[in-house]
């Protein structure tokens, strides 16, 4: 989900702006280190692949079709931080060429695609290795933790967003997460068939760290939501308190709960990110 | 005279074990054009790929006097132009001068020398005018003649040209020849078009499994293993 | 195609053409944030920053029109939101997705239309962007255009093998897309391939950067005293 300009509350796309440019920066410094300017026709074509796999279509039923959004593959296929570089490099070319997502909203759109998504597609793999379970919950992940952030940011900016349609919502989130499992799976499949080669083994440079650290995050973001509902079944409340949402007391702690989250989770990983490279060094 | 090229007993297997070249030797010397002839999977490519260090085999291969070994690769590179099969693959900057200038660049020529030098070669090959264009809109013809652009910026003494008439048509592959005709270079041409091959070389060497089975005048090297395209003979 | 209209925009000449990339790189993020940090989208302010806009594709000798048919491209996801902010009550908010979304895009194609993408990427680099991020956008740009019409070639290959049974074509799907991978891996090589042989030894060098000279400087000053002022004039940020 490409968040356009408009959209989001100056805090929240600003706080966005400032996590998603740094951790760019370190992606991109992980990604150098590990094959200088020799992987660039590489990543260059890896997303232009991308690209072009979006158009073909994948039938799931019912009339309609499904398309490969490529994170999860793209993580298994190259490797996180690399990942993380050409799916920024995709996001970047969608704003300014394609109109697909704002410009202001790009560091929205970055973290919730080219890290979290990416991250969480990487996941199952580097846990499971190259099974076909893996890679489906790889791309359900992805898709997953891309479209809860960007709800939670378009929720937080006040975008109202009335129960009927937060079900709908959350219900088309998870036919897209299963279509992308689906998809991501039958083609690293495929892909494997044609060269086991094409797919870099999951135990590549410090696996165990970013596995800590990505862990490490989602569980502090669940506690997190949880944490910053004063009642316990916190996505309930939500729904039931819509429409007079924002002068609620209540939202006001959810939302500070929710960015402070956000933060804490971009912190662990840039963290994270630096300890590893220390200890490479 | 002392050959450009020089190779002696070239053996390569491919990583799974097949054997691509068996035992090549080979000269080519200044001045001369030679077409590459044989079917496909003979090792052609493969061949030409040795030439300037992109693949490293058993025996002995050396250009200009150089042994083709690691410290010698910046020389050689500079010194055989190698002109690829897919002009996509070659051209990969934005913008056609920045292409051509790759290779100026490369050998560490300041930008502004580069550029000129870039801009000479698409002179020589007669498309300055299309200096700021992206090559995905270029014609093939446009494209191949650009790829050669970037190998002439580099002031080769050898040109190696890999299946070039791939995708041009009958004009183009007219155009293209007649420019290589005035290229001062000697010149390696693979090719599957035994015309092309007549207008611009006078030897020919045939490959079959890996090994050269001939080396002789292009008309007999042609007519001997019957390389024109049309009926087989006996029907 | 889009990319194809906006890539012959961007090779015309006018006055903005002719400017740094970073001018007006900068210009753009500043028109966007005052526009995004505008809390009450009055008539006049919706008029001030479409003023700019405009003004922005006549300096650029832009087609007016079709720029802003392109822009509207935007407006289908902008508008579903709006209509559910209507539907709560929250009439300015469906007032200001709308023309938010609307504006932001035609400011952006006015940048991408008059500015060549190689040298947009290598003013956002002297601004600041990796160079790695900016090599990978040049690289994935150029062989967009080739690797999706192969991809549209094997969609056509495989409606006219047409199964009608969805696993059957789920999995040719499949196929295809793990065909198109293998495919690009293979032209990555040979690009790498193609680089090497013309001395590339690790460092992409690029030619030199053009200069920015007194007129972008006095472009970039006057262009952002404008938004500066239409946004002040719209209310203090700090006071809502």
């Amino acid at each position: 989900m490409h968040i356009p300009d408009g959209f989001l509350s100056t805090p929240v796309w600003l706080a966005m702006d400032a996590v998603a440019v740094p951790s760019v920066v370190v992606a991109a410094r992980m990604a150098r280190r590990e094959l200088e300017e020799t992987r660039v026709p590489l990543l260059g074509v890896m997303g232009a692949f991308v690209f072009a796999a979006q158009m073909i279509n994948f039938p799931v039923g019912a009339g309609t079709s499904a398309h490969l959004v490529g994170g999860a593959l793209l993580a298994v296929a190259l490797g996180p931080a690399s990942a993380m570089l050409v799916m920024t490099a995709i996001l970047s070319l969608q704003a300014f060429v394609f109109l697909d997502g704002g410009v202001v909203a790009l560091g929205a759109n970055v973290l919730n695609m080219a890290i979290a998504g990416v991250l969480a597609g990487y996941l199952p793999y580097h846990l499971w290795g190259r099974r076909r379970l893996a890679y489906f919950a790889g791309g359900v992940l992805s898709v997953l933790a891309s479209a809860l952030l960007a709800l939670t940011e378009l929720l937080v900016s006040g975008v109202p967003l009335p129960r009927p349609a937060l079900v709908v919502t959350l219900g088309l989130f998870a036919m897209n997460a299963l279509a992308e499992g689906a998809i991501t799976a039958a083609v690293l499949e495929g892909i494997q068939r044609l060269n086991a080669g094409f797919i870099r083994p999951a135990q590549g440079t410090r696996p165990r760290t970013l596995a800590v650290v990505a862990l490490g995050a989602a569980l502090l973001a669940a506690v997190g939501v949880l944490v910053a509902s004063t009642r316990p079944d916190g996505i309930e409340q939500l729904l039931h308190h819509a429409p007079g949402l924002l002068d609620t007391p209540w939202f006001r702690k959810t939302a500070e709960g929710l960015a402070g989250v956000a933060a804490i989770f971009v912190l662990t990983v840039l963290a994270g990110r630096l300890i590893a490279r220390r200890r490479s060094a | 005279m002392e050959p450009l090229i020089e190779v002696r007993g070239l053996r390569y297997r491919y990583d799974d074990g097949t054997l691509a070249l068996d035992g090549v030797d080979f000269q080519l010397f200044p001045g001369e054009t030679v077409a590459v002839l044989g079917p496909n999977g003979s090792g052609k490519t493969t061949f030409v790929h040795h030439l300037n260090g992109l693949l490293a085999g058993e025996g002995f291969v050396s250009v200009c006097g150089l042994p083709v070994v690691k410290a010698n690769l910046p020389a050689i590179r500079q010194k055989v132009g190698l002109v690829f099969q897919d002009s996509d693959e070659q051209l990969f900057m934005p913008t056609v001068i920045e292409d051509v200038a790759f290779g100026p660049l490369n050998r560490g020529m300041e930008a502004t020398v580069a550029m000129e030098a870039a801009m000479r070669a698409l002179g020589d090959v007669g498309l300055g005018a299309l200096a700021g264009r992206a090559p995905y809109h270029l014609s093939a013809g446009e494209k191949k003649r650009v790829a050669l652009a970037g190998i002439l910026a580099m002031e080769p003494e050898i040109l190696v040209l890999d299946e070039p008439t791939t995708f041009l048509d009958p004009p183009a592959q007219r155009d293209l020849a007649a420019l290589l005709g005035r290229l001062p270079q000697a010149k390696l041409i693979v090719t599957h078009y035994a015309p092309f091959a007549r207008a611009l070389a006078r030897r020919a060497v045939f490959f079959e499994k890996g090994r050269i089975v001939a080396d002789g005048p292009v008309d007999e090297v042609v007519e001997r293993f019957q390389w024109v395209p049309g009926t087989a003979p006996g029907m | 195609m889009h990319h194809v209209v906006i890539e012959r925009w961007s090779r015309g000449a006018s006055p903005l053409h002719a400017r740094d990339a970073r001018a007006k790189a900068i210009l753009l993020l500043a028109f966007l944030v005052a526009l995004a940090t505008t809390r009450r989208l009055s008539p006049a302010a919706i008029g001030g920053y479409a003023a700019l806009a405009v003004g922005g594709i006549l300096l650029g000798r832009l087609p007016l029109a079709g720029l802003l048919a392109r822009a509207a491209i935007v407006l289908p996801f902008s508008a579903t939101f709006a209509a559910l902010s209507w539907i709560a009550g929250d009439a300015a908010r469906a007032v200001s997705l709308l023309v938010k979304s609307y504006l932001s895009a035609v400011a952006v194609l006015v940048l991408v239309g008059s500015t060549p993408l190689p040298k947009l990427l290598r003013g956002l680099e002297s601004l600041g962007a990796p160079r790695l991020l900016t090599l990978v956008v040049q690289f994935l740009y150029r062989y967009l255009f080739v690797i999706s019409e192969q991809a549209q070639h094997m969609r056509l290959a495989a409606l006219s093998r047409g199964s009608r049974r969805p696993p059957l074509q789920f999995r040719a799907a499949a196929g295809a897309v793990a065909v198109l991978f293998a495919r690009s891996y293979g032209r990555a090589e040979g690009i790498h391939q193609a680089m090497l042989a013309r001395g590339f030894s690790g460092h992409i060098r690029l030619l030199a950067d053009t200069r920015a000279g007194l007129r972008d400087a006095l472009f970039l000053a006057a262009g952002v005293s404008l938004v500066v002022a239409l946004r002040l004039s719209l209310g203090a940020p700090w006071n809502p």
